[in-house]
């Protein structure tokens, strides 16, 4: 084995944790772990959040991020134990043989720079290039990643640039000081598919023509597979299955890598819609700031929701899907159009709604962290509503919130627990509970899986959908994602730009003829195969020669 | 929340040590002292002696059982200006950053503008309007401190009111009481509690240097501040009567810094305040 680059044997790392009303312990995070990478290679890791991906992948770095230890066993890289490196032999390292991609390039870039100074820097520092030979990497590197303008730009500050040009010009300042391994955590994860098709292009581009090795650490297994030469699957800090890509994916062996692959294979029966709709937006038009130097934010945008069904509202970042919840919950007037709510015109303004109104239309977040007040228990966040609405006081309040708790299988036991005291998943439950203890007509979900682990977004889809089935609610479900649309969806309005491109059911939205923008779109969503990169580039460049 | 006396760093623990006594000798002052505070006992600064445990002021007056005395008006007066201070502060601040527009604008222009006028000054020309009693020293030295409260809470406040559980809660319909007292209170309370510690040491300090300057309480009642004033005259005679009270003013205002500092650590620490105790 002459060409391992990176041998990692019988990893242990563990971390004190403080946790409230108790005294500080040592928890084992990632426990036996092995794994080598030879020159060249990718190795993806997967897993879901807290299965120590992103702890492994710091390990060909000896870091540690926020006080955790690394306890045991060997990490080789080019022949000698970097564990036993003192400091002065761990810095050579990193920068230099070892390069870090995060998953926020915005947050990584220091603002009062330019790139140009910020993508060389560690190259000078090592001493492995003068300043003009590791600027002309630079502009070549710029030029290989597909960046606009190579030459002139690193002269642009972090805010100047995309997003996806911001995690390119990171991945540049990793190859610059021509590393032999780079760690990639979650490149993409931040980005919208029509942006992470081209960047994840970019990466493979990058990896095949410098033969680096690299370490790609990603909770999509989708994304993994267009990448990755092996993949190693993670669950709670242990090795569930280790193969290649090809294997994991055609062939997985484990129950939880087959759960995995599977994921989003929920089904739902389109319904079709009704007369007459519980909400119809009628030419809305809106914009953020006042007078002639507003920002349009939405164009005359009509949809309506027929009850107990589902709209999805797809788009990228920045299309107006979540203005468009804003304007119909009233938090944002709209400059024009209508919105009428079960057969009643509903006021512009919030404060001018009546209590009914209110209560009939209810709304989850995205964030569940943010969306419940820290300091109050889960009784109080779902038996406020009831209060507010219903006037349920004592034992009628909790034993109607027990109900809830019930309905969003929770069970007892939570309603005591501060919102700190509880998974990203059963958060999402709460706030899913407290908007139904207000039995609206209509809840609006804004990207309300985006924040969760394959897994656990599935178990709320699957509530949701049959909480529909239970309680006859309409969802406007805001989302970027296709594939949440295709399981959930009864019709689907596609945004771009403040307007809406495409709407109809999901039969007649999801099959072609496609429109320019939805065509795109759905094209970009990664799918659970080997080669998919390279057939959607290809289908890619040949239409743009056909046009 | 239960804290375990060993989470408590050395100098918390002093700080708090050292407060409780003062308060406590404040409180049991009619009980602990020899003497009456107001009858003159002795000759004029007698020395320490076994009578006269730190000896007699410029009247004969027993030292102790007038820094007893004083440490409570002291206190009294610091204690329920701070309170006012903050029961005003807090509420508009909450407010205005709730209410937003022109209540907001006007409000904090009006508090910049009192801010802008140095405070011993506008507290001096106030004071040397308005009759001398503990009522108007309470008022007018809880309204200036309210300014530096107000800006704190404002600006805590506005960022908890951006957060989507206050979005949440207004969707739902609930007025602003609620919004304010239910879900920005309870998030703002660590940083305000720290806070609090801050300017309770900074009224005592003010209240000190109104009766120095003899603006503050009036004879034949003293709090500290008066008592260094009454007893200023001997030092140039060697005599230590004037240094007990501003010792006094001394070791309350770093004691109570010393738990403020602790306080505000644990609640400004990203990690919860948990990693240094």
């Amino acid at each position: 084995m002459a060409d391992t680059l990176l041998d990692v044997k019988n990893l242990r790392i563990e971390a004190t944790v403080y946790p409230p009303d108790e005294p500080a312990h040592d928890i084992t995070i990632v426990d036996d772990v092995s794994f080598s990478l030879e020159k060249g290679k990718v190795l993806g890791l997967i897993g879901e959040s807290g299965a120590g991906k992103s702890t492994i992948g710091l390990s060909p770095m000896a870091y540690g991020r926020g006080g955790v230890r690394i306890t045991g066993g060997k990490v080789m890289l080019n022949g000698r134990d970097i564990l036993k490196e003192r400091t002065r032999g761990v810095r050579r390292l990193r920068g230099k043989e070892v390069c870090y991609v995060a998953q926020s390039a915005a947050a990584a870039f220091n603002p009062a720079h330019k790139l140009m100074d910020q993508v060389i820097e560690a190259t000078v520092r090592h001493g492995s290039a003068g300043k003009d030979e590791a600027k002309k990497r630079a502009v070549d590197l710029f030029r290989r990643l597909g960046l606009p303008e190579p030459e002139r730009f690193g002269n642009r500050y972090p805010h100047q640039v995309s997003g996806g040009q911001l995690q390119r010009a990171m991945t540049a300042m990793a190859l610059c000081s021509r590393p032999d391994l780079i760690i990639f955590d979650e490149p993409t994860t931040a980005l919208d598919v029509t942006t992470q098709i081209d960047v994840l292009a970019a990466i493979k581009d990058a990896i095949r023509d410098t033969g680096v090795a690299a370490l790609y650490i990603t909770h999509d297994l989708a994304v993994v597979a267009q990448v990755s030469d092996d993949i190693l699957v993670l669950r709670h800090g242990k090795k569930v299955e280790h193969g290649t890509a090809r294997q994991i994916i055609e062939d997985p062996q484990e129950q939880y890598t087959r759960d995995l692959v599977s994921v989003r294979s929920i089904t739902h029966e389109e319904k079709k819609p009704g007369d007459s709709p519980i909400l119809s937006v009628k030419n809305i038009t809106a914009a953020y700031g006042k007078g002639p130097a507003a920002v349009p934010v939405l164009k005359d945008v009509s949809v309506d929701i027929t009850a107990g069904q589902t709209l999805a509202v797809v788009g990228e970042s920045g299309s107006g899907k979540s203005t468009l919840a804003r304007v119909i919950t009233g938090l944002l007037p709209p400059r024009e159009g209508e919105i009428t709510f079960d057969g009643r015109p509903l006021a512009r303004r919030l404060g001018s709604r009546s209590r009914d109104d209110l209560r009939e239309l209810q709304m989850i977040y995205q964030m569940a962290d943010t969306a419940m007040n820290p300091r109050h228990t889960v009784r109080t966040i779902i038996g406020r509503p009831l209060e507010f609405y219903f006037n349920m006081r004592g034992k009628e309040r909790d034993a109607r919130v027990q109900e809830l708790m019930d309905e969003i299988e929770l069970g007892n036991g939570f309603l005591d627990r501060y919102p700190a005291e509880l998974s990203g998943g059963q958060k999402q439950r709460i706030c899913i509970a407290r908007a139904l203890a207000a039995k609206p007509k209509l809840i609006i979900c804004d990207e309300v899986t985006s924040a969760l682990d394959p897994l656990v977004a599935d178990g709320i889809l699957k509530l949701l959908l049959n909480l529909q089935k239970i309680e006859n609610v309409a969802y406007l479900f805001i989302t970027h994602d296709i594939a949440t649309v295709r399981a959930i969806a009864d019709s689907i309005a596609v945004m771009y730009r403040g307007e809406v491109v495409r709407y109809g059911t999901k039969s007649e939205v999801l099959s072609p003829p496609f429109d320019d923008y939805t065509d795109l779109l759905l094209a970009s969503v990664p799918e659970m195969k080997i080669g998919w990169l390279e057939e959607a580039l290809k289908r890619r460049s040949m239409e743009s020669a056909g046009n | 929340m239960l804290l375990s006396l060993r989470r408590i760093p050395i100098s918390a623990q002093v700080g708090i040590l050292v407060t409780i006594a003062f308060v406590l000798a404040a409180l049991l002052a009619p009980v602990i002292a020899p003497y009456s505070s107001t009858v003159v006992v002795g000759d004029v600064w007698e020395p320490m002696s076994a009578k006269h445990w730190l000896g007699t002021d410029n009247l004969g007056r027993d030292l102790f059982t007038r820094l007893l005395y004083g440490g409570r008006i002291t206190l009294f007066i610091a204690a329920l200006a701070t309170a006012l201070s903050f029961t005003l502060g807090a509420s508009l601040g909450f407010s205005a950053a709730v209410i937003g527009g022109w209540f907001d604008e006007v409000l904090s222009r009006f508090v910049d503008m009192i801010m802008s006028i140095p405070t011993l000054i506008f507290a001096l020309v106030v004071l040397s309007v308005l009759p001398s009693n503990t009522v108007t020293l309470i008022v007018v030295m809880g309204i200036l401190d309210s300014t530096r409260v107000y800006r704190i809470s404002r600006a805590v406040a506005v960022d908890v009111n951006v957060m989507d559980f206050v979005e949440a809660a207004k969707l739902r319909g609930e007025g602003k009481i609620w919004v304010i007292f239910r879900e920005i209170l309870p998030n703002a309370l660590s940083p305000l509690v720290a806070e609090l510690g801050l300017r309770f040491i900074f009224a005592i300090l003010f209240l000190s240097a109104l009766s120095f300057l003899g603006l503050g309480v009036q004879p034949p009642q003293s709090d500290w501040g008066g008592m260094v004033k009454e007893n200023k005259d001997g030092i140039v005679f060697g005599i230590p009567a004037a240094l007990l009270p501003a010792a006094a003013i001394a070791i309350l205002a770093i004691s109570v810094n010393l738990v403020a500092d602790w306080v505000l650590n644990r609640t400004t620490d990203l990690k919860g305040g948990r990693g240094n105790g």
